[in-house]
């Protein structure tokens, strides 16, 4: 049955939305764990360590986020586990957000100058103390604004998510598009939708970034 | 884990990949080329032009960096129509990616514009070179040498991202991956394959460019 794209359907979409901002969250949390071990270790002077940080990065990001989210769906389904899509979703945008979340904050780690880490050194803190409370505080300036703009790339990134089913807002569209036959009307919205999400937080990300410049 | 690894059928299958990796290859230097010419253009419209020519470009750079590539795919391909423009896939997908790419290479190569230093253009202009001769050697060739690790990331991040396009089912290396598997029902060792041949080409591409670093910028 062919209808008109009507306010109800506006409304649905608008509704899936949630679920691209649950997915971008759970994503960020667990992307962010991983991010900042691969950050430590990444920054690390121990070599193990650094190469280990250092190729986790390269081997995430030489292979398509769609590639990571089928291997994770169908993955984990061999090894026994039926895994709903948000699940295998989740996982799937943590390993990838998690190599780039190391790779920005590894930057913002090493930007702190050596001599920080030698006071942090000399007056008896470990590595890990050092981290804690010279380093991180120091580079969490530094790695604020990178992180917003990375946000915007994984807002936008979970729409492949709907390629495994997870009704998020691009899949809504693709139903909605179904139903209506009006897949112009339906992609428009969608894509101002998303716009509405991300453009807010570029722009948040370049003040941030201004402020930081000016603050120097 | 009961799990017995079956790449056989996958490999029987090698004559569908290696087209797929043949179309993920032209669709990657096609989109390349074309998106880098345009991302250099927008860029010196955003620095240079004048102001109602910055915010056109201005627009188009934010509106397709604040959208997810998947989506204007799909406006492309599947919304044009219903206004009479019907595209083939190739067409429609090398279009989305280019336009993609192009707000994406304009933005880095802006930055690179901004950082040649205004003194620089009017020590040019001042030896006798013509506009033209001032924007190759004293702003084009030092931006991109300036910018060079985050546009070669760019392009290899687009490289990738033309699996996307398996998605209005152009016959690049993703989608024969979904065929292989349809066929065969061997999801992961699929998805294996898939991923190691990605890999490889990312980390061809990265070398590749470093070789082009060497080769375009040794004498700057």
């Amino acid at each position: 049955m062919i209808r008109e794209v009507s306010s109800v359907d506006l409304l649905y979409l608008v509704a899936a939305m949630r679920w691209t901002i649950f997915l971008t969250f759970l994503a960020l949390s667990g992307g962010g764990a991983i991010g900042l071990l691969v950050a430590a270790c990444g920054a690390s002077k121990r070599a193990v360590l650094h190469y280990l940080a250092r190729g986790y990065v390269s081997f995430v990001q030489g292979i398509p986020l769609l590639v990571w989210l089928f291997i994770f769906y169908f993955g984990l389904s061999i090894l026994g586990y039926n895994l709903p899509p948000w699940i295998a979703a989740t996982i799937g945008f943590s390993v990838y957000a998690g190599a780039f979340l190391g790779e920005i904050w590894r930057g913002a780690l090493i930007s702190i100058p050596k001599t920080q880490w030698e006071a942090g050194l000399s007056i008896g803190l470990t590595y890990v103390e050092q981290l804690r409370y010279v380093i991180i505080p120091q580079a969490v300036r530094v790695a604020i604004p990178p992180t917003v703009g990375f946000m915007v790339q994984l807002i936008k990134n979970t729409s492949l998510a709907a390629v495994i089913g997870f009704v998020e807002l691009t899949r809504e569209g693709q139903l909605t598009t179904a139903a209506t036959f009006q897949p112009f009307t339906v992609y428009l919205i969608v894509a101002a939708l998303y716009f509405s999400l991300c453009y807010p937080l570029t722009r948040y990300s370049r003040t941030l970034e201004r402020q930081r410049r000016v603050a120097r | 884990m009961a799990y017995t690894f079956q790449f056989r059928d996958v490999f029987a299958q090698q004559d569908a990949i290696v087209d797929g990796l043949v179309l993920t290859l032209e669709l990657s230097v096609g989109t390349i080329l074309l998106g880098f010419a345009i991302g250099i253009l927008v860029a010196a419209v955003l620095v240079y032009g004048k102001p109602w020519a910055r915010r056109i470009a201005g627009g188009y750079v934010e509106v397709i960096r604040n959208t997810p590539l998947i989506v204007q795919l799909f406006l492309i391909f599947f919304g044009l129509p219903s206004l009479g423009l019907k595209l083939d896939v190739i067409t429609a997908s090398v279009i989305a990616l280019t336009i993609n790419l192009g707000a994406y290479t304009a933005e880095i190569v802006r930055a690179g514009f901004e950082s040649i230093p205004k003194s620089q253009i009017e020590a040019g202009i001042s030896l006798g070179l013509t506009g033209p001769q001032v924007f190759r050697h004293v702003i084009l060739l030092p931006a991109l040498k300036n910018v060079y690790p985050s546009l070669t990331s760019q392009f290899v991040l687009m490289m990738l991202a033309t699996s996307v396009v398996s998605q209005i089912s152009a016959a690049e290396l993703f989608h024969a991956g979904s065929i292989i598997q349809s066929r065969t029902f061997r999801d992961f060792e699929v998805y294996t394959v898939l991923a190691i041949l990605y890999l490889g080409l990312s980390l061809l591409m990265r070398a590749g460019f470093s070789v082009c670093f060497r080769i375009f910028f040794r004498r700057s």
